[in-house]
């Protein structure tokens, strides 16, 4: 996983709530066997105008004009707004590869799925929860200035707008250090491999109907 | 000692290790797989040179891409083969305890194979690539879906890291009424406490009402309770969970057993356990329940109306709902009897079950699909279900009244096989998400229980079952 530290990122607004991981990156697309190239098709019955197929040139495609990722003012855009219950729906991961590979780092709103929450942390894609008044705002300011850029800062768990405002968000500490050093959470755990044999060989003892 | 929740008992007995955090290793007994999810973490696997920690936790099967007819043809679609094929391989190399390939007379949606198979116990922590893992809370497990990472995690270390919940009761008491089933109970849930009402809890189901619910009925409520936001539904062991178990192929047998049922009776929350949140309904107040929107949350009774983004205040909502009426193609204040539908799914991991097909067969029996219903699909959740269906004879029931009666798998809940709807058709579906393009691309979607689908399938329109006779 890629480490996340800090992050100087240009601001969009997706301004729904309960954007759905089928949203994200519909069925189709979770036929592939692989981690990576979802990027094109995030969004995708919301981007284009026509449905997608995998293995199509997306670059060909007519896009829709009133999908506000479109807008030239967007492009490149790193860090997404988000409105209440963002990703939820089904488990799938390819819904934040889908947001990674398409550039974004970190996603900001008022609440996240869990599911999705979680599979977040493990892709190097950062979602901060705020109270909904400060991504109101957010919103607002993002709409009202192109080229809306802000500062997150991981270490400090900062977000600092461009009027000079800066913004504390919570992380879990244990979540925090993985990010920040972008360590692999099964070579982390392996390093528990003694307590997790001690604790099977209990178990088998008490319960053996579950090791059948 | 203090009075605890099923889900504390669950939680303490499966810590392994705990950071200063509150961040939790939990040991996770069975861990279901499927096409979709689990390749990359194959592959994860193989490229960092690791094993799988127990074999013996894997039970997998083939069912979001699989075909629901025409078996003898294989997998039309090379994307959808390749990715089958890849589960058939990789189980191949690292073992299992149990596979049901495609076409195994035992395959079937994997929520809907463990624990017709006793694969499901209760006290196990159960994990799988798929959200809906929650139905296996039904049997009082701590079961939750988990992303990619995760299942290749649990592979690689037989842990899952998590942090506790908080816990949260649905007390639903009283008696049901007639033609009101455990599919109304969780969409009047869900349309109660929203879709996120449940996020960061662990959701219990108690009440007199879930209590005289049969394990089909307990496992549509757990299954939706992701879509109230939930990881992990659950209900307590009581005799209902042990006569189910008994005898299944991966239950304990003999002396295994009787030491396992009596750990099982002390699976349910302790009288004066305390929750950190209670929701109560009264089992009198449910009626037969359809969506109307692009979120479970958008539903209503039978004999209700499509809401009127007018005449709701706050502005995120109504612009939820205008959206939703716009891309459902529906009209303000129309009365949900008035709207007509093109096709009728009748299947998926909530309502597949023999209970649903039954529940379905008794409501077509002696009718016919209304014509203007262009197709019904009636899909089993697995062999087993099609073959006891079958030996029952609903399948002719089904037939004679023009439905297709089809092989198990996913099919039209998520549309990734041929099975979907066309853009601008509706559908009732006894699935469990009715979002943006999720039966198709286009596609609209209410929820509805089997009896309300069959209802549908022969009036042509939202009916209210308990009117049918
Ligand atoms: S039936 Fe639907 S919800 Fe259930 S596992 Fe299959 S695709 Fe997922």
């Amino acid at each position: 996983m890629n480490p996340f530290t800090k992050l100087d990122g240009l601001v969009a607004p997706l301004d729904r709530a309960n954007v759905d991981t089928d949203a994200i990156i519909p069925k189709q697309f979770l036929k592939s066997i692989k981690r990576s190239g979802f990027g094109p098709n995030a969004f995708d019955e919301w981007r284009y105008l026509d449905v997608g197929q995998p293995g199509q040139d997306n670059s060909k495609r007519p896009l829709n004009p009133d999908f506000v990722l479109n807008q030239p003012r967007y492009q490149g855009a790193q860090i997404l707004l988000t409105r209440d219950n963002f990703g939820c729906g089904s488990s799938r991961e390819h819904a934040p590869w889908a947001l990674e590979d398409y550039g974004f780092r970190v996603l900001i709103g008022p609440s996240f799925a869990d599911i999705f929450f979680n599979n977040s942390f493990k892709n190097g894609l950062l979602p901060i929860k705020l109270d909904a008044a400060e991504v109101d705002e957010l919103f607002r300011q993002c709409e009202a200035n192109e080229g809306y850029r802000l500062v997150v800062d991981l270490a400090a768990q900062t977000i600092t707008r461009p009027d000079g405002r800066t913004i504390g968000f919570d992380i879990d500490p244990f979540r925090k250090e993985c990010l920040l050093n972008g360590w692999d959470d099964i070579g982390l755990t392996l390093r528990h491999a003694d307590k997790i044999k001690a604790y099977e060989e209990r178990r088998r003892a008490e319960h053996p109907y579950y090791f059948a | 000692m203090a009075a605890q929740t099923l889900y504390e008992k669950l939680w303490s007995s499966h810590v392994v290790h705990e950071e200063a955090d509150g961040t939790a290793l939990i040991y996770i007994d069975r861990h279901l797989v499927h096409e979709v999810t689990s390749p990359q973490a194959f592959e994860g696997l193989k490229l960092a040179g690791r094993k799988p920690w127990r074999i013996s936790s894997i039970v997998a099967t083939a069912d979001h891409n699989t075909p629901t007819d025409h078996w003898e043809q294989g997998i039309l679609d090379p994307v959808s083969r390749q990715q089958v094929e890849t589960l058939d391989a990789n189980i191949r190399e690292v073992g299992s305890l149990a596979y049901f390939p495609f076409k195994d007379e035992r395959q079937g949606i994997v929520h809907v194979i463990g624990p017709e198979n006793g694969a499901t116990l209760p006290g196990m922590t159960v994990v799988c690539g798929d959200s809906h893992t929650s139905t296996h809370g039904a049997f009082a497990c701590l079961a939750h879906g988990i992303g990619t990472s995760e299942v290749e995690h649990v592979m690689a270390t037989q842990c899952l890291l998590q942090k506790k919940s908080r816990t949260m009761l649905i007390r639903v008491d009283g008696q049901l009424g007639q033609g009101v089933t455990a599919k109304d109970v969780v969409l009047a849930i869900i349309g109660k406490i929203g879709t996120a009402g449940g996020t960061g809890y662990a959701m219990e189901f108690g009440g007199s009402a879930i209590r005289s619910l049969s394990m089909e009925g307990r496992m549509t409520i757990c299954n939706m309770a992701i879509e109230a936001g939930a990881r992990a539904g659950m209900v307590g062991v009581d005799e209902t969970t042990i006569e189910y178990l008994e005898g299944r192929p991966f239950s304990p047998k003999g002396e295994a057993w009787e030491q396992a049922v009596a750990y099982w009776r002390t699976l349910k929350s302790d009288e004066g356990a305390q929750f950190d949140k209670v929701v109560e309904l009264k089992a009198e107040d449910i009626l037969p329940q359809v969506t109307w929107g692009t979120s479970p949350e958008m539903v209503t009774t039978v004999d209700g109306r499509v809401p009127d983004p007018a005449a709701v205040a706050d502005p995120v909502r109504r612009e939820g709902i205008e959206r939703a009426l716009k891309y459902m193609g529906l009209e303000p204040n129309t009365p949900i009897t008035e709207i007509a539908v093109d096709q009728v799914f009748i299947g998926s991991c909530t309502n597949s079950r023999i209970e649903d097909l039954r529940e379905a067969a008794a409501v077509a029996k002696g009718r016919r699909k209304a014509d203007s219903v262009k197709r019904v699909l009636v899909v089993p959740g697995s062999g087993l279900v099609k073959r006891q269906a079958e030996d029952e004879g609903l399948h002719e029931i089904f037939v004679a009244a023009g439905f297709e009666w089809r092989e198990p798998g996913c099919s039209m809940c998520l549309a990734m096989n041929a099975d979907r709807l066309e853009p601008g058709e509706r559908c009732a579906s006894t699935s469990n998400r009715n979002f943006e393009g999720r039966q198709g691309a286009g596609g609209r979607t209410h929820l509805v229980s089997p009896a309300m689908a069959a209802a549908a399938a022969v009036t042509g329109h939202f009916t209210d079952v308990r009117q049918l006779g």
